[in-house]
């Protein structure tokens, strides 16, 4: 009884294996992501400060800061989150509580999860053609938030419909047995109770928008343009605007005699932004949890 | 008001795609009397209560036909089926909590009718907490969670919550199989309360507790109704069909 037999002993050592093996790919995933921030904010450390942050590129880019590619990314990203949230999250709505399994509704689940996976550039294609030239925007912040917010819209759809999905089917009928309708079971007990997933869901496409390059660069953003240091309105919806993601490509590959610090400067005020809204969403979805209610 | 049936069925047929799940059944529930349905699993009493409060019918594939009359109404020629379900209340097998307090939990019904008045609201949710036995239990922590109570205690919130939009009908399916011995005999005792003032509609799977509460009784199998009488003849030694005392004895089921 109780005694290491041959047979345990091979058990425990395979056991041992297996659980290194996982834990060494674990580790192999988490090391590039340690590599990349630290060797990144090594490099940048010595331009990193608020006037960067602050003030434009200047003598063509090759001194200065990020004023104009960052601001021009923020509006961008609202603008197209502004745009595609509530036709996301309504349409979802519509999917999964209301929608009967039919053709039609197959179709569209099957659009959503199809245009999920189209290429960014086939996006900038679309919205190039579509908004810059046939509703004739011109390439402007207005032009390029439209690509971005068709870009984001099914990702939004399918993650909203997830959360929806989240709330138990009892609850529902327990509702619709006492008389509610479908409308004042979503508003009263199905939205309240999945309202942080949708929300996780919208903030982690902030992240998709602000680093995708194509889409923008065919339909409103520019080389350089200077605007306005320090006042948050100085883009209008119809104007061109900079992007960091743009501005990066710009200054690592096609501009010569560029400072090392200032691409590395970029890179970090980029990937800051998409960890710090990132780590929002996390925080948002711990507290769901902890909220819980069955 | 004529005092005909309360429920009246005339060969009520449904199909979920290819599979019959009741197969033409024909009877009536009277007013004020506990009606029992048991029966074997599969053999279409839950079905048979999701036809009455038109829950099923947006199921996908379902198939419904025949007549079904509540107070006198063919239900399906019902506008507004909002007035229908707040007519007949509906118990689950398991007990349904929802995230939400449990004063909320019972305001729920009124409020989704309308009624907006707190002193109203309030009144209501004491009376139905009461009339399920569980008044004594939260009456100080109504702003607490209603999905944490324990299975038994939400079991009584379900009722509380189904007795507040004031039922004709009360169609409890199965209500004991994830609730205490003790917590059962409460709910019993509760349903001889409220039999005099509510048609009261007991799906069990318990025979015995469809002998002890049941004025009347139908035995159902696959989906056909086998018969239906008088609670002393279906437990008799001698109803009409062979297979009610095989069932009813254990001998099959």
């Amino acid at each position: 009884m109780f005694q290491a037999t041959p047979f345990t002993r091979r058990k425990q050592a395979s056991e041992l294996l297996a659980k290194s093996i996982f834990l060494l790919m674990t580790l192999l995933m988490v090391l590039p992501l340690i590599l990349i921030v630290g060797y990144l904010v090594y490099q940048a450390w010595p331009i990193l400060s608020l006037d960067f942050l602050l003030t434009n590129p200047r003598h063509g880019m090759r001194a200065g800061g990020i004023w104009s590619p960052l601001l021009g990314t923020i509006y961008l990203v609202v603008i197209s989150l502004i745009i595609a949230t509530p036709i996301g999250v309504l349409a979802a709505v519509f999917l999964n509580e209301y929608a009967r399994d039919t053709w039609f509704t197959r179709m569209v689940n099957l659009a959503v999860v199809n245009l999920a996976g189209v290429p960014s550039i086939v996006h900038a294609l679309f919205g190039l053609g579509a908004f810059v030239l046939a509703a004739g925007l011109g390439k402007s912040i207005l032009a390029a938030s439209l690509t971005l917010a068709i870009m984001t819209l099914p990702v939004i759809i399918a993650s909203t419909k997830e959360a929806l999905a989240a709330v138990p089917m009892a609850f529902r009928e327990a509702c619709w047995n006492v008389g509610a309708s479908r409308w004042q079971t979503i508003r009263h007990v199905v939205l309240p109770n999945s309202i942080s997933g949708i929300l996780t869901g919208v903030i982690l496409q902030v992240s998709r928008a602000a680093g995708e390059t194509a889409p923008v660069m065919f339909t409103g953003v520019v080389f350089f343009k200077a605007i306005r240091e320090g006042d948050l309105f100085a883009y209008g919806p119809f104007d061109q605007c900079m992007a960091l993601s743009m501005h990066l490509f710009t200054i690592s590959t096609q501009v010569p005699d560029v400072p090392k610090a200032l691409p590395y400067g970029t890179a970090v005020v980029l990937l800051g932004t998409v960890l710090a809204v990132n780590a929002l969403a996390i925080l948002i979805r711990v507290r769901l949890r902890s909220r819980r209610k069955w | 008001m004529t005092p005909g049936p309360m429920v009246e069925l005339a060969d009520l047929r449904v199909r979920y795609g290819q599979r019959e799940a009741l197969k033409g059944v024909t009877f009536e529930m009277r007013r004020n009397e506990v009606f029992g349905i048991i029966g074997p699993s599969q053999s279409g009493k839950t079905t048979l209560l999701k036809v009455i409060n038109r829950t099923l019918d947006r199921v996908p594939g379902v198939m419904i036909s025949g007549t079904v009359m509540v107070d006198g109404v063919n239900i399906h020629r019902m506008k507004d089926v909002y007035s229908l379900r707040r007519k007949v209340g509906m118990v689950a097998p398991l007990p349904v909590g929802l995230p939400l307090s449990i004063f909320d939990n019972v305001a729920f019904a009124p409020r989704m009718a309308g009624i907006r008045d707190k002193a109203d609201l309030e009144a209501r949710v004491e009376r139905c907490l009461r009339q399920a036995a569980l008044w004594d239990e939260v009456k100080d922590r109504l702003d607490s969670l209603g999905t944490r109570l324990s299975g038994g205690q939400q079991q009584r919130l379900t009722i509380a919550r189904a007795l507040s939009h004031d039922p004709e009908v009360l169609c409890l399916d199965e209500f004991s199989i994830a609730v205490d011995p003790v917590t059962t005999m409460r709910i019993e005792d509760v349903l001889k309360e409220l039999r005099s003032r509510m048609t009261i509609i007991l799906v069990t799977n318990l025979v015995q507790q469809a002998r002890r509460l049941a004025d009347r009784t139908a035995f159902f199998l696959n989906g056909e109704l086998v018969e239906t009488g008088p609670s002393e003849v279906i437990f008799s030694d001698a109803p009409a069909n062979r297979k009610t005392y095989e069932y009813v004895n254990g001998i099959f089921g």
